[in-house]
């Protein structure tokens, strides 16, 4: 479990980044961190695997004080993905940019065999076996990034903007990896401007602004209400944007789902259904 | 692939490629493969593809920085406002074809945006008054007009792009290719960036080639969809009949749900008509359809 209390925090240059930050996160859970540019979300997550640590309040990461464990000790746990691949990779071939941490946390050669094969696997990289990160598209160095994170099984994964710069079937996939760590009572914290991304996972949404927490709530809520979401300058995603559109002829506001969308239209056409009831 | 007999004054390519192949230094196979195509002056052109499909090499060939920065092996050909790319250094190619990056940290490196933006004029000698004018102009284009005088490392992702974004401008290139400058902005700073490349695209003519992934967000703007799939051109031609294509729809590309939902409706015998490219295209005619 994550807990932030009154979590404040200024980068050595003045800026106050965090304004008193207050959330839990349970085992299990799956929450979409999102608000514009400059909200503080990537400052906010760097919290929970020790990056940073509070000017004031306090993290604890399953009951233990953030002050207290070295980065290293938390890394196990936590799993961090940045949002630019180029500042976490620098191995010669993508093997042993994948090996790399699972050598440090000391796991066995067979072991770490058998992990880098499954990763590479998962995230579609296993032509690239032997290639250099560095050749590589953007897209697929942010595969690398994630494989090399996913590779040692942390409890809980933070993914900064995972979906940049990937196509529809790699968000596909990462979302089907993410339900399934839900399955496994791991945690998933993405911090995203992705609305459609989020839209179909349906996680829970922390929306941020100006260093504070300024909407938690499930995803159906908080991506259609547009009031709300305008303070954190996101656009609802495409499917609410038609219903909204259309809530002036009786169409419900509240659907994001593309399925759940396309069936209503059909009540309307056919007459089944006048208005929202 | 056809040749072109008569020239037309009509339209004129302002890229043109003609069988290109292109393979990196120590890569076995090519990344780009016989790949020609034409793209008239003021043309907006969405360049989509699967991850890793060679959108981000062909681009790296509109402005030279292949064959020149990354060597490799080029074969084909590929000419740019008229000029053979392999022939013209990159400096000369920058005046009229300006690139925007992914990642925009490859991009700045001055100490103060206004320096960042201002470089390219400097470097092509452009009189001091007329680079005021023209950095002064980009700045408040991509609103980081506030932030002229703030050193480009300090700034956050998505205000790194605009910066990148504001460099290139200020070129006032006939071409500006993009290649997804908003995965790092939020929402509504990726529309006011469309919308603008969109305006710039229409008020000034300026051709534009942009990748991005996200249809959904892009393709009301496009004339033109050109979809990549392992080094080739597989498609090519207007966004509503691309997008309702058999196809597209085996590629991995990501349908707009407007399309999607059109099309789910249309599998039921709702035809809408023409194929919607927006959610306020779909809303206008599901309302009149609808609406009592």
């Amino acid at each position: 479990m994550i807990e932030a209390y009154d979590l404040h925090f200024v980068y050595p240059n003045g800026v106050e980044a965090l304004k008193g930050v207050s959330l839990k996160i349970r085992n299990g859970e799956f929450v979409a961190i999102m608000g514009q540019n400059g909200a503080g979300k990537t400052t906010l997550v760097k919290h929970f695997n020790g990056l940073l640590k509070p000017t004031q309040g306090k993290v604890l990461i399953d009951g233990v004080d953030t002050r207290e464990v070295s980065v290293a000790k938390l890394a196990r746990k936590v799993g961090f993905v940045f949002q630019n691949p180029d500042h976490q990779l620098f191995c010669e071939t993508v093997e042993e940019e994948i090996s790399f941490a699972l050598k440090n946390f000391g796991f066995k050669e067979n072991v770490i065999k058998r992990r880098v094969t499954w990763a590479l696997n998962l995230l579609g990289l296993t032509r690239y076996r032997k290639t250099s990160p560095f050749m590589l598209s953007g897209g697929e160095r942010k595969r690398v990034a994630l494989a090399s994170v996913l590779a040692w099984n942390p409890k809980i994964l933070i993914l900064d903007e995972p979906t940049i710069g990937q196509d529809y079937a790699q968000k596909e996939k990462l979302r089907q990896f993410i339900l399934q760590m839900k399955a496994q009572k791991k945690t998933g914290i993405i911090v995203t401007h992705d609305v459609e991304f989020v839209a179909e996972c349906n996680p829970r949404v922390v929306l941020m602004s100006n260093g504070k927490i300024v909407a938690d709530g499930e995803a159906r809520k908080i991506l259609t209400s547009p009031e709300i979401l305008e303070k954190a300058s996101i656009i609802p995603p495409e499917v609410s944007r038609i219903f909204l559109e259309l809530s002036n002829i009786g169409f419900p506001t509240n659907v994001i789902d593309i399925y759940e969308a396309g069936e209503i239209i059909l009540d309307f056409w056919e007459g089944k259904r006048r208005e929202h009831v | 692939m056809e040749k072109q007999i008569f020239k037309t004054d009509r339209k004129m390519p302002i890229i043109e490629a003609d069988n290109l192949t292109y393979t990196y230094p120590g890569a076995e196979k090519p990344s780009i493969r016989e790949v020609s195509l034409k793209i008239e002056k003021g043309e907006f052109v969405l360049l989509t593809g699967p991850s890793g499909c060679g959108k981000t090499t062909l681009c790296r060939c509109f402005n030279g920085l292949i064959p020149h920065f990354y060597e490799g092996k080029l074969r084909g050909e590929i000419r740019v406002a008229g000029m053979n790319v392999a022939e013209h250094a990159i400096y000369e190619l920058a005046k009229h074809v300006g690139l925007v990056f992914q990642n925009p940290e490859n991009q700045l490196f001055a100490l103060s945006v206004e320096k960042d933006v201002a470089f390219g004029l400097e470097n092509l000698g452009v009189p001091r008054e007329e680079i005021r004018k023209r950095v002064d102009w980009a700045l408040k284009v991509t609103d980081i007009y506030e932030l002229r005088e703030r050193p480009p490392y300090e700034l956050s992702g998505g205000q790194q792009q605009r910066v990148a974004i504001a460099a290139v401008l200020a070129m006032q290139p006939e071409v500006i290719v993009l290649d997804e400058p908003t995965s790092f902005l939020d929402p509504l700073g990726a529309k006011k960036i469309f919308e603008d490349i969109y305006r710039l695209n229409r008020k000034l003519g300026i051709t534009i080639v942009l990748v991005e992934h996200r249809l959904d967000l892009t393709a009301k703007y496009a004339n033109r969809i050109i979809i990549m799939d392992e080094g080739k051109i597989v498609l090519d031609g207007e966004p509503r009949k691309i997008l309702v294509s058999e196809e597209v729809h085996l590629m991995g590309i990501g349908i707009p749900k407007v399309i999607r939902l059109y099309q789910f409706l249309k599998q039921r015998g709702k035809d809408l008509g023409e194929p919607p490219l927006s959610s306020e295209e779909i809303a206008k005619k599901l309302r009149e359809r609808l609406g009592r």
